[in-house]
């Protein structure tokens, strides 16, 4: 007998959002679990209105939004139990420290005491961060709040994570160890979508890749089969993703 | 067109700065408003005058004045005097840590002096413009009634301006100096806020204490004062007499007044700058936790309490803000002591003054904790329904209203039970209709936008303010035992009820 097909991490479909003009027109995209999936675009493509509407933060005029197959728009509460989101922008208390910061995350998500104090603990560590637990986030750099909200995102655990330009501000070290906790949580099963700049980053980390422009996936795939698609041999994602957002862009 | 980099350059860009951001406290960051602004500041400005008209005596004719003209025109210059101190060190504290050009103006060649300089120098103008503003309608007033010999009481606010600019620069320095510019911005704050309010309350204490009331003027037209105070012709007066309109009484308190103001430019600019960057340097200054604990267990509720009330705690500004509003609840505190010996007649003054406070306290609380989210998107991903955090917010609103007013209304239960019940309930009322109000008018901002939470939304501060006082005066009239309670409860009710058709959330 088979098992049914696990359902889809992050399962997108025919999504629309206006604001004076289609922000998001007609998005469709489905990531599996175990991926890391990586979106591209030209600036005012539209990633990060599609990223809100998929955290939650932003109502989609039209389309379906379906998180290990609950119905986001349906039962967000459910939906948000499972996923995390990151923004450029480190969303973090100034006032708080990193340790009190995640004890608030951890409330949010309900989170037992017991677990929470060992994944903070676990988050800390790893992201280097266990010498300023402490200290309020006042004084900290950019790249250090950075860090502290990315520990916000995993402490309790989510399997979908989303994350919009998390390398912003970062350090090459910092950079790193960031790449390897999100490395960590897509081979324990998590899937993982982010929206980078840094086409390298993409090209590295990425199972597929998925370019957008105007509001829509203009492409999606391996960076085999971007650079297939692209129409060219061995040429970098960057030649390539110019290759495609141009192309659309004359059609 | 002037030169870059000189003290006119300078002076013409802060000057631009400052109009752009008074332009912007009205408008509230909104184009195309001139007109309502214009029309606005018409109505205000009718509105004082005719305020003034009403309060003002009908005989303000010229003359040797008599000794209890002078206190009483003195008393009310060392009143504006302090409340101008305080928002001389207010604006001092600003220049210290929360201008953000600093960067760029501290690493470019224009000598850091010039810059502050300029900097004083405008804050004692736009002090002495805010007074002048305000004092207007009563000079005029006094103008039109007594004569011209009046219009010294606009040089006499120009000096005030100036003196408290030198008297708050001065001040912000030795604080510096002595504890060091990480604990300075707090208790500049707070020494700002005791400033601006000691010399009325020191009054109306005073007053309490000789004759049980809380006018503050009865204690400046005492027997004691009187013969307290000294003769016309005694120096102390010469403000006074400035005011009015003695010619070398004026030019003298103005040239003082410039003078102190040029001598602090020039004893504190120079090293100005190097206090700015040891400010700047505190701001990074590490804050470690005193006593780190393991994570507390709590659901999404209880985890926003905690938060709400742990960022309330560790607010400066609000601190100042709160601060202020225990001050001016001491007055009646002290009425409250010595009515508890005297017998209970005088409490009912009490109730609507606790009213007050927590109307304006609660509105402050509520736009921290609803408004004033800075990590509004973590909050809103949260697996929490909607309902769900804004009940927790409100809940921590008003557990932070019970601290503070709990023991007011403990010690008021005491002498006067019925009072007490009667102030609770107002309080009850008061914060629920200004975070009621809060909620209707949400506007997601920065928590270290609060200065400004006023100009977002004039509506939902004006409400808020109807709205206290609808509260207070129905909390008045119920602790009198007369039945224009209901009546006053029923405006309070349709002054909430008005809002909520106008507010956003409805529209």
């Amino acid at each position: 007998m088979r098992l049914p097909e696990p359902p889809p991490a992050l399962e997108i479909v025919g999504l629309h959002k206006r604001f004076d003009r289609p922000a998001v027109n007609g998005f469709d995209i489905t990531v599996r679990a175990g991926e890391f999936y990586a979106l591209l675009g030209p600036n005012g493509a539209g990633k990060t209105t599609i990223l809100r509407m998929v955290a939650g933060l932003l109502r989609p005029d039209a389309g379906a939004i379906r998180i290990f197959g609950v119905d986001a728009l349906a039962d967000p509460v459910a939906a948000k139990q499972v996923l995390a989101w990151v923004s450029d922008e480190p969303m973090i208390y100034d006032k708080l420290t990193p340790f009190e910061y995640l004890e608030f995350v951890a409330g949010l998500w309900g989170i037992g005491a017991a677990a929470a104090q060992a994944r903070a603990r676990d988050l800390v560590g790893w992201l280097g961060l266990a010498e300023h637990a402490h200290e309020r986030c006042e004084s900290f750099s950019k790249g250090m709040r950075q860090k502290v909200a990315l520990a916000g995102a995993l402490v309790h655990d989510p399997r979908l994570i989303i994350l919009d330009e998390p390398l912003t501000g970062l350090d090459a070290g910092s950079a790193r160890q960031v790449k390897g906790v999100l490395r960590e949580r897509v081979r324990a099963g998590g899937a993982v979508i982010m929206t980078t700049h840094i086409l390298e980053v993409a090209e590295r980390m990425a199972d597929r890749i998925g370019v957008i422009a105007a509001g829509r996936l203009i492409a999606q795939g391996t960076l085999e089969e971007l650079r297939e698609r692209a129409g060219h041999g061995h040429v970098s994602l960057e030649d390539a993703f110019l290759t495609l957002v141009a192309d659309e862009a004359a059609a | 067109m002037t030169v870059p980099g000189t003290l006119a350059w300078l002076a013409q860009h802060e000057c631009r700065l400052a109009w752009r951001d008074w332009r912007s406290m009205l408008t509230a960051g909104r184009r195309r408003r001139g007109r309502t602004i214009l029309a606005t500041l018409v109505v205000f400005a009718v509105f004082m005058h005719g305020v003034a008209f009403s309060m003002l005596p009908r005989d303000a004719g010229a003359g040797e004045p008599d000794k209890a003209t002078l206190v009483v025109i003195t008393g009310c210059l060392v009143l504006s005097l302090s409340l101008m101190l305080s928002q001389s060190m207010e604006s001092v504290t600003r220049a210290f840590y929360a201008r953000s050009d600093l960067d760029l103006i501290l690493s470019s060649p224009v000598l850091a002096r010039r810059v502050f300089t300029v900097r004083i120098a405008i804050i004692a103008l736009s002090v002495a413009g805010m007074a002048t503003l305000l004092a207007a309608p009563f000079i005029d007033v006094l103008l039109l009634r007594g004569g011209w010999h009046w219009l010294g009481a606009y040089g006499v606010v120009a000096a005030a301006g100036a003196a408290a600019a030198a008297g708050a620069v001065a001040l912000t320095v030795a604080l510096f100096r002595a504890i060091g510019p990480q604990r300075t911005r707090l208790a500049a704050q707070i020494v700002a806020a005791v400033i601006g309010a000691a010399f009325v309350i020191a009054l109306q204490a005073a007053a309490i204490m000789s004759y049980g009331t809380l006018s503050r003027f009865a204690i400046l037209q005492s027997d004691t004062i009187m013969a307290w105070a000294p003769d016309p012709g005694s120096l102390v007066w010469w403000p006074a007499r400035a005011v009015l309109g003695d010619g070398a009484a004026l030019g003298i308190v103005c040239a003082a007044s410039l003078v102190v103001l040029a001598l602090s430019i020039m004893a504190f600019a120079p090293r100005f700058g190097e206090h700015a960057v040891a400010a700047a340097g505190a701001s990074q200054a590490i804050r470690r936790q005193r006593r780190p604990r393991g994570i507390r267990p709590g659901s999404p509720a209880r985890a926003l309490r905690r938060k709400e009330w742990t960022l309330l705690l560790r607010d400066p500004w609000l601190a100042s803000q709160t601060l202020m509003q225990l001050l001016y609840l001491l007055p009646p505190a002290l009425m409250l002591w010595r009515t508890f010996a005297e017998g209970t007649a005088g409490l009912v003054l009490l109730v609507p003054v606790l009213v007050m406070a927590a109307g304006q306290l609660a509105g402050g609380l509520a736009w921290l904790a609803i408004s004033g989210e800075d990590a509004p998107d973590l909050v809103a991903t949260a697996p929490v329904p909607a309902r769900h955090i804004v009940r927790a917010k409100i809940e921590a609103v008003m557990g932070a209203m019970a601290v503070v007013f709990a023991p007011f209304v403990a010690a008021l239960a005491l002498a006067a039970p019925l009072s007490a019940a009667v102030a609770a309930a107002g309080i009850a009322a008061a914060g629920a209709a200004a975070t009621t109000i809060q909620l209707w008018f949400r506007a997601q901002a920065k928590r270290s936008h609060f200065r400004r939470r006023q100009t977002s939304s004039r509506v939902a501060t004006f409400a808020e303010a109807f709205s206290s006082i609808a509260w207070a005066g129905t909390a008045a009239l119920a602790a009198a035992g007369t039945w224009f309670a209901v009546l006053a409860a029923l405006v309070a009710v349709g002054i909430l009820g008005g809002v909520r058709l106008i507010s956003p959330a409805t529209t």
